[in-house]
């Protein structure tokens, strides 16, 4: 399935623009293919250059200056490679549509068009996680206890409905230690099993919104707690200080996207989305703020207990590197 | 664990406690619901008219109405002791394997 075929833009055009966006002096347009494949000799033999990548939310491109790890990281086998093609495509015909585009939000409180969208966006996500769960397993089966400890942890920590200062009761994600431990897309399927659970059990977010709240819970929060971590360890910041901050901004982010993806189906009348937006963060920020906290704080204790007595495990998930 | 670690996860985890703890004490009479309830209130003041769901969860349909206070906590202490016991029986595994580890490593040290 070729999907970006449809490509109407000159290419000469396009190569100007790209040249212009990515300082390269020259850029290779490989927007036939996913990065990393079918790269030709002209492209292996200059040093500029820059991947091509069609993403959920339109192209992207990473410069090649750049690109030495990342290339080696997207590596993906054949078939892989085929059904990732699929599923953006997929999110690409449903997903993003200019005009169309909540903690939980309630089953039906969202109307059809969002719902699909949003399932649509996820599913590039999923497959990505499931194939970095499937890779990181296939390295190592050892690593699966931690897989199952990081599942289980967003289990107790979303079924846990704590009081806050406003008055009113939240819970947590708990995808911040998953995020840390294996990366963010591989959270994203333990945050979905966690949130069907409780869609068909319990009444709480729903089936036809597990689209956006999978969203919000298992990929916008751990993508932002992972990138902070990465980012504060680049920074020599305090371990333990960034494991807290990253679960914790990652716990707010959620519910940030969650406020957002209702001002964008519900628009006030008067102010518009930003209007929206405002209203609802007002309802889930100073309800979320105190859990943050808490969430970030068992985040740090429970990495504090794994690298105290599994260490091998985070080495093997590439967590811990030096021994203590 | 070594004795620094210790303090902080003990300062931590009381710390965690106090969070969650001290608003039930310091607002007393407040309601406690739920903020996804909160969120749909909202969406009703937003459009000015009460919001009427276009989909009901699918165990409501099934049981023919709201499921019941007691058995939603049943079903969310399961979600929580599935998830405990996953961790404690992993974390259990861990900590002996620790200890007969620094055992053995002693031994050959003698």
């Amino acid at each position: 399935m070729k999907i970006h075929e449809s490509e109407d833009l000159p290419f000469a055009l396009r190569r100007i623009w790209l040249r212009a966006m990515t300082g390269c002096r020259e850029v290779f347009l490989l927007y036939k293919d996913l990065p990393c494949e079918r790269r030709s000799d002209e492209w292996e033999s200059s040093e500029f250059g820059a991947y091509f990548i069609g993403t959920p939310f339109g192209y992207t491109f990473i410069p090649k200056k750049l690109g030495g790890k990342t290339e080696r990281r997207m590596k993906m086998s054949k078939k892989e490679k085929r059904v990732m093609k699929l599923v953006i495509a997929f999110a690409l015909a449903f997903g993003i549509v200019p005009s169309a585009y909540g903690m939980h939000i309630m089953e039906g409180y969202l109307p059809v068009g969002y719902c699909i969208a949003w399932g649509a966006v996820c599913v590039p996500f999923l497959a990505a996680g499931f194939f970095s769960i499937r890779k990181r397993l296939q390295e190592n089966r050892k690593t699966i206890t931690i897989l199952a400890m990081s599942g289980a942890f967003i289990f107790v920590i979303s079924s846990l409905k704590i009081p806050s200062v406003t008055g009113s009761c939240s819970h947590m994600t708990g995808t911040g230690l998953g995020a840390l431990l294996f990366g963010p897309s591989a959270v994203s399927i333990l945050g979905m099993i966690v949130l069907i659970f409780q869609a068909i059990l319990l009444a709480h977010g729903g089936l036809t919104t597990l689209g956006a709240n999978t969203f919000s819970m298992a990929i916008a929060g751990p993508f932002v707690s992972f990138g902070i971590y990465k980012l504060l360890k680049m920074l020599k910041v305090n371990k333990l200080v960034s494991i807290f901050l990253a679960a914790m901004i990652g716990d707010l982010f959620t519910y940030c996207v969650t406020a957002i993806q209702l001002a964008l189906a519900y628009p006030s009348e008067t102010g518009g989305i930003f209007a929206s937006a405002v209203k609802f963060l007002g309802v889930f920020a100073p309800t979320q703020l105190p859990l943050a906290i808490i969430e970030g704080i068992l985040t740090t204790v429970i990495i504090i207990t794994l690298e105290t007595y599994a260490l091998p495990e985070l080495k093997a998930v590439g967590f811990s590197k030096e021994v203590q | 664990m070594t004795s620094q670690n210790k303090k902080i996860v003990a300062t931590l985890l009381i710390l965690a406690f106090l969070i969650a703890a001290v608003p039930l004490f310091a607002l007393k009479g407040a309601e406690f619901g739920g903020s996804d309830d909160a969120g749909s209130q909202m969406i009703s003041e937003i459009q000015g008219t009460e919001y009427e769901p276009w989909f009901t969860p699918i165990m409501e349909t099934f049981i023919d109405g709201e499921l019941p206070g007691e058995v939603e906590s049943l079903l969310f202490c399961i979600q929580t002791g599935i998830g405990v016991g996953v961790l404690a029986f992993f974390m259990g595994r861990f900590v002996e394997r620790k200890k007969w580890q620094d055992k053995a490593k002693g031994e050959r040290v003698r």
